[in-house]
């Protein structure tokens, strides 16, 4: 196992555009292999997708691997597994990070099975202990419990990260490292599926929960589809994301891609507004990690106040356009 | 620590639209709300708890059981669990399942999601299917990874979270909407393949009488260790990868600051400057 070494990190591309992720777990991998004395080894896999192998040297890594080919235009499991697996084989890196996100979490388990390795989804700590090995740490159970994780025998150590746990450093152009690009032959049989159309369900202009700083998710106190405009006007207002809770997002009121909770995003938000959620423990797996929480709730006893830093029992109707009224005054003193 | 040698004797093959075997893996899962941790232990408390179909495994049943209802065939259930998980089998088989497999040994206990699907590969090897359906991932640990480590050992191409599943005109192909961060994708493969099933895809059917009635009638065969010809250094807590170190409760927020009954201008007023004061706006 000595033989392994490197911390990597699977920096994904999306339509050749890197996911924030990347620089996510690129910054984490950077402190973890100062502790071990390794190097950090950035992986891009992708078609048209080298430019961005600067970037990830500046964010921390010694060595970008560039597997980019016209076959990686669109994911699928087995051409994406197949480098991978291919590159960890030859290289034996020590630990081996990817972004929880939908690809990630289709690829790791596809590449940990190819190479029998042990196996975290979705964590949301990770850290050395005495031994050097990576304590992996997650949810469980609706996020009831925490569970710290490892694995012992098997290298690398291999996990899929939550996307927004680990702020992503200031880039330091100052930085140099190796580019390496490597060829990895996939045959037409390779692949066993085909992917025939990409559809975005996402409103045209409208933020994503999974990456905005501050959402504003409404929950059934909201009563009717016409009165979000209430806290889309706030969230418009913040620069904000407009997320909602799952009954609100199953009648249609806004598109699944928006929905917070254990069926929708999770999401690691500066700033949670919950306005008229109840805070249903499904709900709150999906955001509790706010840095900040606020709710509004006419129920004093709603369960939602249990997690909020501020919050306001009252209607939504007559506290919301207060809120919104009082933001527009301070910014415009600032 | 070489490479698992893909399966060679699969006898998983197309078989055309005429009839389609399908199996669904589920698992049984306590109920999340009533799950306790044990004190300073590594494993938790869920004796007692209410047990449940995991809910993606119930969008899988009824994928399977509607795909059969269409095309005719036969869906046929499977579980690795303790001998409790018959419930959960009996209910599955209610809803339209064919028969069943259970998977039982108290040698399986402890198992990671690795150890978990080198036991139903072992068990599907012996089988022959079009196409097997899981659910996305499971309520209680949420990895998500028995699915594709399952088709990775049986060398089946995969399609995970599925919301919308259809079998091309030529019977031998599935086209099916994969969800992805922004949307969907229309993904196409041909069958046999591994699929897991996600939220959209349909409305799972509750049970009747009838088929509460006759499920207690259909197969169920109960497999253990020796029988699949498992050792127990592959299976269970043994042939685990990935090991428990510690659960613990989550660090709770604390409730802070709770207005009630202050006007809503004035509320309005102190919660901005909370804001404000934090720098989060």
């Amino acid at each position: 196992m000595s033989e392994h070494k490197g911390v990597w990190v699977y920096c994904e591309t999306d339509e050749s555009r890197l996911r924030r992720v990347a620089l996510e777990l690129d910054t984490k991998a950077r402190d973890l292999a100062d502790k071990l004395s390794e190097e950090v080894v950035a992986v891009l896999i992708g078609n048209d997708i080298e430019r961005h192998a600067e970037g990830l040297i500046y964010q921390g890594a010694d060595k970008v691997l560039v597997v980019d080919d016209e076959v990686f235009t669109n994911y699928t499991t087995d051409a994406y597994s197949k480098a991978m697996a291919s590159l960890i084989e030859e290289r034996k890196p020590s630990i081996f990070l990817l972004g929880a996100t939908t690809n990630g979490r289709d690829l790791a388990p596809r590449v940990a099975a190819k190479l029998k390795l042990g196996l975290t989804a979705d964590c949301t700590g990770l850290e050395l202990n005495d031994k050097k090995h990576l304590v992996q740490t997650r949810p469980a159970f609706s996020g009831k419990v925490m569970v710290e994780l490892v694995s012992p025998e098997t290298r690398p150590q291999m996990t899929t990260v939550r996307p927004n746990v680990f702020k992503p450093a200031e880039p330091d152009n100052s930085r140099t490292g190796d580019i390496e690009h490597v060829k990895i032959q996939i045959g037409p049989d390779d692949i066993r599926t085909e992917v025939l159309e990409r559809v975005k369900e996402a409103v045209e202009g409208m933020i994503s929960v999974d990456e905005a700083e501050i959402v504003v998710c409404s929950g059934r106190g909201i009563k009717e589809p016409e009165n979000l405009k209430l806290p889309e006007e706030l969230a418009k207002l913040l620069d904000a994301a407009v997320g909602g809770s799952r009954p609100i997002v199953d009648l249609g009121w806004l598109p699944p891609t928006q929905q917070v909770g254990q069926s929708g995003r999770t999401i690691l938000p500066n700033l949670y507004f919950a306005l008229g959620i109840s805070g249903a423990i499904q709900h709150l797996a999906g955001c509790a990690g706010a840095d900040t929480f606020v709710a509004i709730n006419k129920d004093p006893d709603a369960p939602i106040f249990e997690n909020a830093d501020f919050g306001i029992v009252g209607d939504l109707f007559e506290v919301l356009p207060e809120i919104i009224a009082e933001i527009k005054r301070v910014q415009s003193e600032r | 620590m070489g490479l698992m040698s893909p399966a060679g004797q699969r006898t998983g093959s197309p078989r055309g639209v005429s009839f389609m075997k399908i199996i669904v893996p589920i698992k049984q899962v306590p109920e999340a709300v009533e799950v306790r941790i044990k004190e300073a232990a590594d494993t938790l408390n869920t004796d007692g708890v209410p047990r449940i179909i995991n809910p993606f495994d119930l969008f899988a049943v009824e994928a399977a059981i509607q795909l059969k209802e269409e095309k005719g065939g036969e869906v046929i259930i499977m579980t690795m669990g303790p001998p409790q998980a018959n419930d959960a089998i009996l209910k599955a088989l209610a809803m339209g399942g064919d028969r069943a497999i259970h998977l039982t040994d108290p040698a399986f206990e402890g198992a990671d999601s690795w150890s978990t699907a080198v036991v139903l590969a072992e068990q599907i090897r012996k089988m022959e299917y079009d196409l097997i359906i899981c659910g996305r991932q499971s309520m209680d640990w949420d990895l998500g990874q028995v699915g594709a480590e399952l088709a990775e050992l049986l060398d089946l191409p995969q399609i995970t979270g599925v919301r919308h599943l259809e079998i091309a005109g030529d019977g031998k192909h599935v086209i099916t909407h994969r969800v992805t961060e922004d949307g969907y994708e229309v993904v196409k493969a041909k069958m046999p393949i591994l699929l897991t099933a996600t939220k959209g895809l349909n409305e799972p059917r509750l049970p009747n009488i009838m088929g509460i009635m006759k499920a207690k009638k259909k197969p169920l065969e109960t497999i253990d260790a020796a029988t699949l010809g498992l050792d127990a250094t592959q299976i269970g807590r043994e042939g685990a990868l990935s090991k428990i170190v510690r659960v613990f409760p989550p660090e709770k927020r604390k409730g802070g600051i709770k207005l009630e009954d202050v006007e809503p201008k004035e509320a309005a007023k102190q919660l901005v400057e909370f804001l404000a004061k934090k720098g989060a706006i």
